[in-house]
């Protein structure tokens, strides 16, 4: 593999609270390669957002990205960067768009001004000029009539459309890495299709790196090359997409994937991972799924697994005694039922 | 937009109609019939017997009402008791004077209030910030007139007694302008103005300076949150820009609709602080009105400061739609 | 079963005591270990009794019956007593237990308010305020209006003899500020009693009606509010004659509107809520629904509006009384006994400033009152 555009080490962002230290993200890491996409998948509570605003160190306080974290762009650390720097890399090297194109684009300047805003900032391009750019991303995102729709506001935009209006202002200066935070969540299921197609296409188009956030497997697998699986703030699972689609080793990526309602599949009831992540304050000890697992054991209660490698891993010490593997999510299904 | 400040001016009219109405049942409500008020050393019998006649109090009261209603929409407000004069030539004279004095007090309002509210929201939590709400607590209870008194009694007339107390920074007691203001030259005449109205100014607005502030820092607060001030910072933009482009507008919204509660309030602080700095203004008018039983003068003064309130609350809609995109295009 | 042996043990034992305990207010909360509260009952009550027992005419001496703020004073004696006794006979009777951990609306709302700091410390200013305009006459030996020997006692600084100086009668400024308090205080109260009722049963009616009656009610309400207060309240007053009684009946009648419309946008919401719904399909009366069902959830809201307008009363009175348009010299109240010291401001400035530091801190306890209130029982904020 080529050297890494983003390579994210041991990332660990605490929320240190009047009631505790709340663990967000607790040791994280991942690397990007330039035209890669790494999909980062979890159900909502487990840090994959905090993950990505750490990156770009949006994080208010009280939380704080702890400090042998370490972020680097290319060769440059991120995390030792200062204020400045950490500005002409936001909007420029890395964009982010978010879960919420409704609430994310402000509701009082034009889209055109949001747009060309960033050119202005990053490029130090004139008026006429970022607003003919943005016109041009405008198009690119396939939005008709572009030289028209730049004076418009958000809200004569549809839920889709902005979320075009979104990709088109991260993506005005040209970053080579973008983090989409679940993009497609809040919107119908046949523009969900329509920003995933786009999303592909530009990255195609424009050999950018491509993080991808969601809960929603079917769409990870459409879209990603690498998945990491991540639960309680940490990496549970990494491999290709394949690889972790096809044969899953972590219990909770094999749970989310039975959890995944299958076109073609007959299923008798769709299965849920029983019970929530728990709180971020208090972990559980040991393997933090435990609780949930189906396959948890006395060792499990007790030694924290390891992450062995990045590549394909699995956080789990069924890696160490794969003999375990018994019953599982099937018995545990069956065992609800009754 | 058009068609929303048509609207909004049309649903003005009856307001306004009903004031009248208001001042009207008003004067009937008093003990005894209306010219009972009138009765005055230098109103003869035969004038008060005239007045019934002209104003046909002997006639049915929806025509009395009509007559009076006819009376306001032709801008006749009758004639003063004390100052032998048509009302309307002197509330000419007056209104000018109270708009000059709530105009400034109002500049100042909002510009000192955002301002302290963006650095509170700013900076919440610090000293800073816990030092201005307590002061902005203290501020806000004071009573306008006694805030006036000891603003007077203390730069203009115990502050000069020190050696090293600039002379800048003493101000006039009362009035608009000084006594020599006739000999002065254009700025000099400017500059007079400006500084007789540093302190009535002062006493009227800091209350509702202290408002707006505590206002802007939750208005503030709250779009901070907001998830497109985020993408304000992921694209990179400097945070005062974020602040003050991105947070600004929208923290100031709710902020414009104060404008028209305020002014209700600041009419009111107007009438008192007028009279401690003896600002020839409407309020100072209402008050000698009252004091001279000019009961016409009265009423005609409470009536054009609730229209003055209506066309505030007026241009404050107005404003609101021009900064917010939403309702622009409704 | 021993539990609730226990608890009827512990209630017939409360029986026996009914005799001394329930009848002097404290001891029911000694008895029980609450030591604190048991003692600051106990002085309350003998503190109050002492000054009816003993000093009824000092109290009632400078004002004649008959008078608003005589009947205040005497109000809010008897009903001080009232609430001492009451407080205590809930702790003699009633669980305290239970109590103490109530879930109820206002057992946590007064949770949260006592956590809020300077709310409570609000709460000790009025109460302290109250019982100074109560106890005026053992606080100061001088009487508000005598007037002496002007030429020996005129305009005298502030010392330890005149807290706050004399004025140009040569009374004393501070017994004046102490007796205008109780007039202050008590047209206040008077005051925003009248017109938070009124908003109460105006926006009440006008929510729960809609319609044409709302419609009525709220433009007349526009139109009110158009006015400049002050504006209002003056033109009004200037057609009767300046008086106590004038200035609370006007100041009650003309500041509804505001608690009128928030009590309406409470009731709007709730209208459509299920427990009205059900109300209504049982077919009970309106009156019955709006004053059992709607007005007890919209009392959070009234009781903040009321908090902080007792505070915007006390400075419109302030005004209104320093333009003499309200209670007349030589009674004192802070807002004639500023405008009796503005005449001699710079040799004298004692008579205006101490009567304005009163009000501001007046005013300033009922807005930490206020905000508190609202904060504990805005359960927007609360979730």
């Amino acid at each position: 593999m080529s050297a890494p555009l983003l390579r994210v080490e041991n990332l660990r962002t605490y929320f240190h609270t009047a009631e505790g230290v709340v663990r967000a993200v607790d040791g994280v890491s991942f690397t990007l390669g330039p035209g890669e996409t790494l999909g980062i998948v979890g159900e909502s509570g487990c840090g994959k957002t905090v993950a990505c605003l750490s990156i770009l160190r949006l994080i208010d306080p009280p939380g704080r990205i702890e400090p042998d974290s370490r972020i680097s762009l290319r060769d440059r650390d991120l995390t030792a960067a200062s204020e400045g720097e950490m500005r002409s890399v936001r909007g420029n090297e890395i964009s982010m768009i978010f879960q919420e194109p409704m609430t994310s684009l402000n509701p009082v300047w034009t889209i055109g001004d949001q747009i060309a805003e960033a050119l202005r900032t990053h490029r130090s391009a004139r008026p006429a000029e970022a607003r003919r750019r943005a016109a041009e991303m405008l198009r690119l995102v396939g939005i008709p009539n572009p030289e028209q729709r730049l004076d418009e506001y958000p809200h004569q935009f549809s839920g889709g459309m902005r979320q075009r209006a979104m990709i088109a202002m991260a993506l005005a200066c040209d970053p080579s890495v973008l983090i989409a935070d679940e993009p497609t969540t809040a919107l119908d299921v046949t523009i969900q299709a329509e920003i995933l197609d786009l999303l592909a296409r530009l990255q195609e188009q424009l050999g950018m790196g491509l993080i991808f956030v969601s809960h929603d497997l079917g769409i990870i697998a459409q879209i990603a090359d690498r998945v990491i699986v991540m639960y309680a703030g940490q990496v549970v699972e990494s491999g290709t997409a394949d690889e972790l689609f096809g044969r899953p080793r972590h219990p909770y990526s094999e749970g989310l994937l039975r959890a995944t309602p299958r076109v073609g599949r007959r299923m008798r009831r769709l299965s849920v991972i029983p019970g929530s992540v728990a709180s971020p304050k208090r972990w559980p000890p040991g393997c933090r799924f435990h609780p949930r697992c189906p396959y948890a054991w006395s060792r499990c209660r007790e030694d924290v697994p390891p992450l062995p490698g990045e590549a394909r891993a699995s956080r789990c010490w069924l890696e160490e005694e794969p003999a375990r593997r018994t019953g599982g999510w099937d018995e545990l299904a069956l065992a609800e039922d009754h | 937009m058009t068609a929303y400040i048509v609207r909004r001016l049309i649903q003005a009219i009856p307001l306004l109609l009903g004031i009248v109405t208001l001042v009207f049942v008003i004067v009937h409500a008093a003990p005894g019939d209306p010219t009972a008020m009138y009765v005055h050393p230098s109103v003869s019998p035969e004038v008060i017997e005239q007045m019934r006649e002209n104003w046909g109090l002997d006639r049915p009261i929806h025509i009395q009402y009509l007559r009076w209603l006819r009376s306001f929409l032709t801008g006749d407000l009758g004639v003063s008791l004390t100052q032998n004069r048509p009302i309307v030539s002197i509330l000419a004279e007056r209104i000018p004077n109270t708009l000059i004095l709530s105009g400034t007090s109002l500049v100042l309002i909002f510009a000192i209030g955002i301002a302290i509210g963006i650095v509170q929201a700013v900076r919440q939590h610090s000293t800073l910030d816990h030092t201005l709400t307590l002061s902005a607590l203290f501020i806000y209870s004071m009573p306008s007139f006694w805030l006036g008194l000891m603003l007077i009694l203390v730069f203009a007339h115990k502050a000069h007694l020190l050696d090293w107390w600039p002379a800048a920074l003493t101000f006039p007691a009362s009035g608009m302008t000084s006594v020599d203001y006739d000999l002065m030259s254009g700025w000099g005449k400017l500059g007079d103005r400006l500084h007789h109205l540093v302190l009535p100014s002062i006493a009227l607005g800091v209350a509702s300076a202290a408002s707006v502030a505590r206002y802007m820092r939750s208005s503030m607060l709250e779009v901070i949150r907001q998830d497109y001030i985020r993408t304000a910072r992921a694209k990179g933009l400097p945070e005062r820009t974020v602040i003050l482009k991105h947070a600004l507008k929208n923290a100031l919204l709710p902020i414009i609709t104060l404008l028209g509660l305020y002014l209700p309030f600041l009419f009111s602080g107007a009438v008192l602080v007028e009279y401690v700095f003896a600002w020839p203004g409407m309020g100072r008018t209402i008050v000698d009105a009252i004091s001279q039983r000019d009961y016409p003068l009265v009423m005609a003064t409470s009536f054009i400061f609730a229209v003055m309130v209506v066309i505030a609350n007026l241009i404050a809609d107005i404003l609101y739609a021009v900064v917010d995109p939403r309702i622009r295009y409704e | 079963m021993n539990e609730a042996s226990g608890r009827a043990e512990d209630r017939a034992d409360g029986g026996r005591a009914l005799t001394a305990a329930a009848f002097i207010p404290g001891l029911a909360h000694l008895r029980r270990g609450r030591r604190r509260a048991g003692l600051s009952l106990l002085g309350l009550a003998l503190a109050m009794l002492a000054v009816l027992a003993f000093s009824f005419d000092r109290v009632a001496s400078t004002f004649t019956a008959g008078r608003v703020d005589y009947w205040v004073a005497m109000l809010t004696l008897a009903g001080t007593l009232a609430a001492a006794w009451g407080v205590s006979l809930r702790a003699e009777w009633g669980r305290p237990r239970q109590r103490a951990e109530g879930t109820s609306q206002w057992a946590i709302a007064w949770r949260e308010f006592n956590r809020n700091r300077v709310a409570v410390l609000g709460l000790f200013l009025m109460c302290g305020l109250y019982l100074a305009t109560l106890l005026a006459p053992y606080l100061t030996s001088y009487e508000p209006n005598a007037i002496g020997d002007i030429a020996a006692t005129r305009h005298l600084p502030p010392s330890l003899d005149h807290l706050m100086g004399t004025d140009k009668f040569g009374r004393d400024v501070f017994t004046r500020v102490l007796y205008g308090a109780r007039i202050s205080l008590s047209i206040g109260f008077v005051a925003v009693s009248i017109s938070v009722t009124l908003g109460t049963v105006v926006g009440a009616v006008s929510g729960y009606f809609g319609g044409a009656v709302d419609t009525v009610l709220m433009r007349f309400v526009d139109m009110l509010i158009s006015f400049p207060r002050l504006v209002l309240l003056i033109t009004v007053i200037a057609l009767f004659e300046p008086s106590i009684f004038t200035v609370i009946v006007v100041l009650g009648l003309t500041l509804w509107p505001a608690t009128a419309r928030i009590v309406r946008g409470e009731v709007l919401s709730l209208r459509e809520r299920e427990f009205v719904e059900a109300a209504r399909a049982l077919g009970l009366a309106s009156p019955r629904i709006i004053f059992r069902h709607i007005v007890p959830n919209v009392l959070g809201p009234v009781i903040v509006a009321a908090t902080l307008g007792l505070g915007n009363i006390i400075l419109i009175e302030a005004g209104l009384s320093f333009l003499g348009l309200s209670v007349q010299p030589p009674t004192p109240s802070w807002g004639n006994i500023i405008d009796g010291g503005r005449e001699y401001l710079v040799q004298a400035w004692w008579v205006s400033t101490f009567p304005g530091l009163a009000i501001v801190v007046t005013v300033v306890a009922f807005n930490l009152i206020g905000d508190g209130l609202r904060d504990a029982l805005d359960p927007r904020l609360r979730i």
